[in-house]
């Protein structure tokens, strides 16, 4: 690992380790002392008229303990990187690649095993979808939800409703690739007013409560802005990321002020790609599972 | 009784400090000293040599860096990715030294009450991250962290104080033309936008790397 700019410092490093260590041989023989024959001695120094100091060699067993720690010093430089340059292809670098290669001849072949199933026969499996699970609650519940049940502006991926298609092989392309879904904003073009009738339009495509008049006046205002991408039924296009919105299912929420609140700013959202950072297998087997969570609805 | 060899010691005190400086600086000398002298600790390589894409921050980033350092998200927050499987398993690549160069200084942190942050640009989105930031509660029901509401405000920055005073202490060099340029980038942002700037450009020289 060292990649010093010069030699110069694998030596400063390997004598100044060298030099602390007989230091500290010496310090300790130089304390070695035994106990001489016959009285103690005393230190020689005395304080308040009589106290004096016993001058005791240290005890045996405590100075044992220093032996070891200098024992054990020079076994790690024997064994591990410290003392210059020695040793160095088995820092903690080393470590980990082996700790990888381990996971990986044990782990690479169930990974890919999955990796060439069919994707609705990985949603099929019990033990892919339980790998599928964990990898989920690490990599898309803070998004998604714990529960894959979403969040306001994350979609619900339990519901069988999908903003950009529901195929398998879309679903794992949605993962690997990310997608970016943008509504403009259509403030400035339709006005308060009108804003406020296409609101009413929208929800009276999914049967909510609405203002009917408000709605008829908004159907008109819908059929020349919002088709291009929402579908003349308004029933989206997967193509663009353009949400069905006859299904009562709603990404920012039902409420007429957020209906509003979407069609004046418009919205802009992002699922990130997954391609580079868990790679093609991983994917696979996460997409298994959020099929896994659709396959009995509708 | 001759003087014994401790007595010299304990009777002279500036013979005292020095030998007591020395002790204690081997260790320094010997574990920190040799690390200025590293290229992976002072040039922004990966642990290969291959050349890192590591920027000193932008102005908006610069402010964002110290709201995240206001806030004290380091106290729940870590920004280094060990090398243990567990770890790149789940936060992506490992840390290496020359992608610090210029986080001056570094916000490592020493404890996970949150995750580890260090590559966590590009993970989210800008979307999820100002609502997270403003409540936790809104896209993690789980989450414990606490909300952060009032970043949504007008950035209050000295931002060409801070970049001249990075110029004098860190490894950063910006031009002069850059310090004028600064307040214009900024102008007119708010505090979420800056720290989420920050967030979204955290260990992307690595982000993708197996």
């Amino acid at each position: 690992m060292a990649d010093f700019i010069s030699g110069f410092w694998n030596m400063y490093v390997m004598v100044l380790v060298a030099l602390s260590i007989l230091f500290c041989v010496f310090v300790l023989v130089a304390n070695m002392t035994k106990r001489e024959a016959g009285e103690v001695k005393l230190h020689g120094h005395v304080w308040d008229e009589n106290l004096a100091e016993f001058n005791n060699p240290l005890p045996r067993w405590w100075l044992y303990l220093f032996w070891i720690t200098i024992v054990f010093a020079v076994v790690y430089l024997a064994i591990y990187p410290g003392f210059g340059n020695l040793n160095a292809d088995r820092g903690q670098l080393s470590q980990y690649s082996t700790e990888m290669k381990v996971a990986d001849e044990k782990y690479g072949p169930i990974f890919a095993k999955y990796g060439e199933m069919d994707l609705m026969a990985v949603a099929a499996d019990p033990e892919a979808n339980a790998m599928g699970q964990r990898m989920f609650l690490t990599y898309c519940a803070q998004c998604h939800g714990s529960a894959a049940q979403g969040a306001k502006g994350f979609p619900n991926l339990t519901d069988n409703e999908w903003s950009w298609g529901g195929e398998p092989d879309t679903v794992k392309t949605t993962i690997l690739e990310g997608r970016m879904g943008v509504m403009p904003p259509f403030g400035p073009a339709l006005g308060g007013e009108g804003v406020k009738d296409v609101a009413n339009y929208v929800r009276s495509l999914s049967g909510l409560a609405h203002d009917s008049l408000r709605a008829q006046r908004g159907k008109d205002m819908f059929d020349q802005n919002c088709t291009a991408c929402h579908g003349a039924d308004a029933k989206g296009n997967p193509m663009l990321g353009a949400v069905d919105l006859t299904n009562n299912t709603w990404l920012y929420g039902s409420s007429e002020s957020t209906i509003i609140e979407t069609i004046t700013n418009g919205r802009q959202n992002q699922m990130p790609a997954f391609k580079d950072f868990l790679g093609e297998t991983k994917v696979h087997i996460l997409a298994g599972y959020v099929l896994s969570l659709n396959k009995d609805k509708k | 009784m001759a003087q014994s060899k401790h007595e010299k010691i304990e009777k002279n005190v500036f013979l005292m400090i020095v030998l007591t400086l020395l002790t204690v600086s081997v260790g320094g000398l010997v574990e920190i000293v040799p690390l200025f002298f590293q290229h992976s600790t002072t040039t922004p390589i990966d642990q290969k040599g291959n050349k890192l894409d590591v920027k000193p921050y932008s102005p908006i980033r610069l402010v964002g860096r110290d709201i995240y350092v206001r806030e004290g998200c380091y106290n729940c927050h870590s920004q280094m990715i060990r090398p243990f499987r567990a770890e790149t398993e789940r936060y992506g690549h490992y840390s290496v030294a020359g992608e610090y160069i210029y986080d001056h200084p570094f916000q490592w942190g020493s404890k996970r009450t949150g995750p580890d942050l260090a590559r966590v640009g590009g993970r989210y989105s800008d979307e999820w991250q100002r609502t997270h930031l403003i409540n936790p509660r809104d896209v993690v029901p789980e989450s414990n962290m606490p909300a952060f509401p009032w970043l949504d405000r007008p950035v209050k920055d000295d931002i060409q104080a801070k970049m001249r005073a990075l110029n004098m202490v860190g490894l950063h060099k910006y031009s002069d033309e850059e310090i004028a340029a600064a307040p214009a980038e900024i102008e007119g942002k708010t505090e979420l936008d800056a720290i989420v700037a920050y967030l979204q450009g955290m260990g992307t020289a690595l982000q993708n790397v197996r």
